[in-house]
C-alpha cells in the first residue's frame, strides 16, 4: 500500500528577508502534502539557518524597482544610510498584515515536520562558521549529498 | 453544509498561504480515520490549495461552500 513518496529538492542561495520565504513556504507545504523535502543552503542562503542571523534578515530597496514605497523616489536613494532597515521594517509590517509566520517560526515548522536541511560545507568554511553556529537540526554536507537526493526528486528548484 | 458532522473544527480565518494548508494537515493528523474535520478560512487561494493537499494526502473533501467571504471545508480523514 505504501507507495514511494514524492520528493522535492531545493537549493536556497539568497539570504534576504524576501527570498527566505519561497523555499520555506514550499518546503512546509510540500511536507503537508506528504512530499519528502530537502533544502540545501548555500552561499548567502546559509544566513537563513545561521542562529545569529536568521532572526534579522533584511531586504534592500536599492536596485529593486519592485520594492513598494509610500512615496515615489529615485531608486538610487536606496543607498542612503537607513534605507535598508526602513525597507526591512516595511516588509515586516506587510508580512504581519497577512499573518505570515516570521522566518524563524517557519524554519522551525519545517524542521519539526521533517524537512531535511543541509548547509553547504565550503560556504561554512569561507565564512568561518561551524555546525554549532547553525540552527539545531540543520546538517552539514556538500554538493554530492544534495545531488544524491535531487537525482530521485520530482521537483528541483534553485532559489 | 451540515457542520454538526464534524468531530473537530479548525478556525483558520485571517491566515494566508501556506498556513491554512499546514494547519488543516496538522488538524487531520490529530484525527482518526473516518472522523470529520471542519475547516473555515478566508484565504481565497485555499479554494484550490486545500483540495490539492487533500488529493495528495489521500483524504476526502466531502463538501465546500462559500458564505460572506468565508470558505468552509468538510473533510473526511481517510488515512
Amino acid at each position: 500500500m505504501e507507495e514511494k513518496k514524492k520528493r522535492m529538492a531545493i537549493i536556497a542561495s539568497k539570504g534576504t528577508l524576501d527570498m527566505a520565504y519561497p523555499p520555506l513556504i514550499l518546503a512546509s507545504t510540500a511536507v503537508a502534502m506528504d512530499v519528502e523535502v530537502e533544502i540545501f543552503f548555500t552561499l548567502y542562503g546559509v544566513d537563513i539557518v545561521n542562529k545569529k542571523k536568521y532572526q534579522s534578515l533584511q531586504v534592500a530597496p536599492i536596485a529593486n524597482p519592485a520594492m513598494p514605497s509610500p512615496v515615489p523616489f529615485p531608486n538610487i536613494l536606496g543607498m542612503l544610510p537607513g534605507m535598508t532597515p526602513m525597507a526591512t521594517m516595511m516588509m515586516k509590517s506587510m508580512i504581519k498584515k497577512i499573518n505570515w509566520p516570521s522566518v524563524p517560526e517557519l524554519l522551525h515548522v519545517c524542521l519539526e515536520s521533517g524537512v531535511k536541511m543541509i548547509a553547504c560545507t565550503p560556504t561554512l568554511e569561507m565564512t568561518g562558521l561551524s555546525k554549532e553556529d547553525l540552527v539545531e537540526g540543520v546538517e552539514v554536507a556538500g554538493a554530492a549529498e544534495f545531488l544524491d537526493f535531487a537525482l530521485d526528486a520530482n521537483i528541483s528548484l534553485f532559489i | 453544509m451540515d457542520k454538526s458532522k464534524a468531530n473537530l473544527t479548525a478556525d483558520l480565518k485571517g491566515l494566508a498561504c501556506p498556513m491554512p494548508v499546514l494547519k488543516t494537515k496538522k488538524a487531520l493528523d490529530s484525527l482518526q480515520p473516518g472522523q470529520v474535520l471542519l475547516v473555515e478560512v478566508t484565504d481565497k487561494g485555499s479554494k484550490a490549495d486545500i483540495p490539492a493537499m487533500l488529493k495528495r494526502t489521500g483524504n476526502e473533501l466531502l463538501e465546500m461552500d462559500e458564505k460572506d467571504n468565508v470558505f468552509s471545508f468538510l473533510i473526511k480523514k481517510v488515512k
